[in-house]
């Protein structure tokens, strides 16, 4: 792992990405890790266009201010790359994860994506509904993201999405929820 | 054992009100301290703590309530934010005056108007001349830290102050960061129990707080305010070299990074201070010899030692998130006055930066270092103060 990467989540209100960051934050807390999880704040209203962020470093985190340069930028939801320039401060080798049932080629073509800068599609919404009937891709986001960055086992990121969905939901949306992760970890697919 | 946690700033400081498990909480919420005190009154309800909660109608009341529930003898803690603090101001000075020690994050937050709900320090620089002790925090684990250690300070029997304990909101309140928490067991002892002194529960030695005196003492008591002021720097001294004792965690009357040999400097409170270290290490890297000054204890401030740290330099920049219109920032205002002693001054110039919110960029800490290295070298300064990262 680089000493520090940085992930900017793009996403609307209600589809669970602020939570998605905070479980990959609990989930990354392992191996003495330091990690950061904080949302951009604006007037929070469902479907608003929001971003939300993540540190993960072996040292300590000093940096108090939005990720500029994303090592990842994970779309959660595809009508966004049509709105905003989720490619904003992208690196050479910026890796991009998009919710989207299109191709990865299709999407790279979009985005006019570099050689170097990885696009990796999976369709997480899909997911979602066949899972446990929601149109909630944070879920299958979270198993793409684990994929492509490789911070943590997908077991670890399981056993994480189980605790934070514990609290909160019954056991058939936990399950659901289980499901939905390991399937967008399986399912990604990059071009 | 510490267990290490991912937690918000908000959280840390409900999680340490929970262990200090104190008597009295008056509860009243505002963006965005509202997720500290709605887990704090969680606790409540769950019965995790004997604390009694008192549920008011603003602020003022608030601060009345723990006033009176401080004077009656018990450990009272709030929190607050921006016009929150700004409703109790008048009975912000009854609480030191009447030397209650009631404990107090304050998540720092902009002032209306216009409305705004982010960080930046307008807030409890408002607050700073009411007579509390101030300490500031960085990050999530010094907002934790600061809050135990505040009631060692608050309460130790040569002090008996109020202390406000601020963190930058949503920059600190709202984000997730790796933290250690204490056990709960390490936080009782270190801060023990609750020492009364002169309570009105007391019913066979009755008193009274707060009553009239006039030309006659009024003058010699605000003296007492000031003496007793300059007996909290050694208190906060001591009571960090126990905690570090417990947690391994230093802290000090402010800390420094990269200063001993620096040439040029940035004073700077906050989470910010965190930007600069990572922006002056990479100014490091190509020879230029910056460093920072983060003051932890704003009320009493350390004057002689922060001067004795600056002294060497050649140019300093004060960095307020908050203004003083038609003055300079706050911050700006206690340096250099702790500079002018001094024979041999290193150049001073304020930036305002940050304010409602804006983010605080490293190109901003960059902008600043390079200004400094350009007025070390001619030996002047273009500006003595400046608003920055302004959309122009």
């Amino acid at each position: 792992m680089a000493e520090t990467v940085e992930i900017r989540w793009h996403g609307r209100g209600g589809q669970g990405t602020v939570t998605a960051a905070k479980v990959l934050a609990d989930a990354c807390l392992s191996g003495g890790r330091h990690v950061q999880a904080f949302p951009e704040y604006g007037p929070e209203r469902a479907g608003a266009p929001l971003r939300a962020y993540n540190r993960v470093a072996s040292k300590e985190l000093r940096m108090h201010c939005p990720v500029l340069e994303p090592d990842v930028v994970t779309v959660v939801d595809a009508t966004l790359l049509d709105s905003i320039n989720v490619a904003e401060g992208a690196k050479e080798n910026t890796a991009f994860v998009i919710n989207t049932s299109k191709s990865p080629g299709e999407v790279r073509a979009k985005l006019n994506a570099g050689p170097k800068q990885r696009v990796v599609t999976v369709d997480a919404t899909k997911i979602a509904l066949d899972c446990f009937g929601r149109a909630m891709p944070n879920s299958p986001m979270l198993g793409a993201v684990c994929k492509v960055t490789g911070l943590i086992s997908i077991d670890h990121l399981l056993e994480d999405v189980r605790k934070s969905f514990g609290k909160k939901f019954s056991q058939k949306i936990i399950d659901g929820n289980l499901e939905a992760t390991k399937r967008g970890y399986e399912e990604v697919k990059e071009g | 054992m510490a267990k290490v946690v991912a937690v918000t700033g908000n959280e840390a400081c409900a999680n340490a009100l929970r262990q200090v498990n104190p008597d009295v909480c008056g509860i009243y919420p505002i963006t965005p301290q509202t997720d500290m005190m709605q887990r704090f009154a969680s606790y409540i309800a769950d019965g995790k703590v004997d604390t009694e909660s008192i549920l008011v109608e603003s602020e003022h009341s608030s601060m009345s309530a723990c006033i009176g529930a401080s004077a009656a003898g018990g450990r009272v803690v709030t929190a607050t934010s921006s016009q929150g603090l700004a409703l109790m101001w008048e009975m912000l000075h009854i609480a030191s005056s009447d030397r209650l020690p009631i404990i107090m994050p304050v998540v720092n937050r902009a002032l209306s108007g216009p409305l705004n709900i982010h960080g930046d320090h307008s807030d409890a620089m408002g607050a700073r001349d009411t007579g509390w002790i101030q300490i500031w925090s960085e990050n999530g684990q010094e907002a934790y830290d600061n809050t135990i250690q505040a009631f060692r300070i608050g309460e130790h029997m040569d002090i008996r102050l109020p202390v406000m304990v601020c963190l930058d909101g949503f920059i600190i309140s709202h984000s997730i960061e790796r933290m250690e928490y204490l056990e709960d067991q390490e936080v009782r002892d270190f801060v023990g129990p609750f020492k009364n002194f002169l309570p009105l529960l007391d019913i066979d030695k009755p008193k009274s707080y707060g009553p009239l005196i006039l030309t006659d003492l009024y003058h010699e008591y605000k003296r007492a305010q000031h003496e007793v002021m300059t007996k909290v720097k050694d208190v906060v001294l001591d009571v960090a070299k126990d905690f570090e004792k417990l947690s391994g965690r230093k802290y000090g009357i402010f800390e420094t990074y990269r200063l001993e040999d620096a040439d040029i400097a940035i004073v700077i409170l906050n989470s910010a201070a965190g930007t600069t270290k990572d922006v002056i290490d990479e100014f490091r890297d190509k020879g230029i010899k910056a460093g920072l000054l983060k003051p932890r204890l704003f009320r009493p401030f350390p004057f002689d030692e922060i001067a004795e740290a600056l002294k060497h330099l050649k140019a300093v920049c004060v960095m307020d998130r908050a203004d003083s219109f038609g003055s300079y920032g706050p911050l700006f205002m206690e340096v250099a006055s702790a500079l002018y002693p001094l024979e041999k001054k290193p150049l001073l110039m304020n930036k305002i930066y940050g304010l409602g919110g804006r983010d605080y960029l490293p190109s901003h800490a960059a902008q600043v270092i390079s200004e400094l290295h350009e007025s070390a070298k001619s030996d002047r300064i273009n500006t003595r103060k400046e608003y920055i990262g302004v959309r122009e």
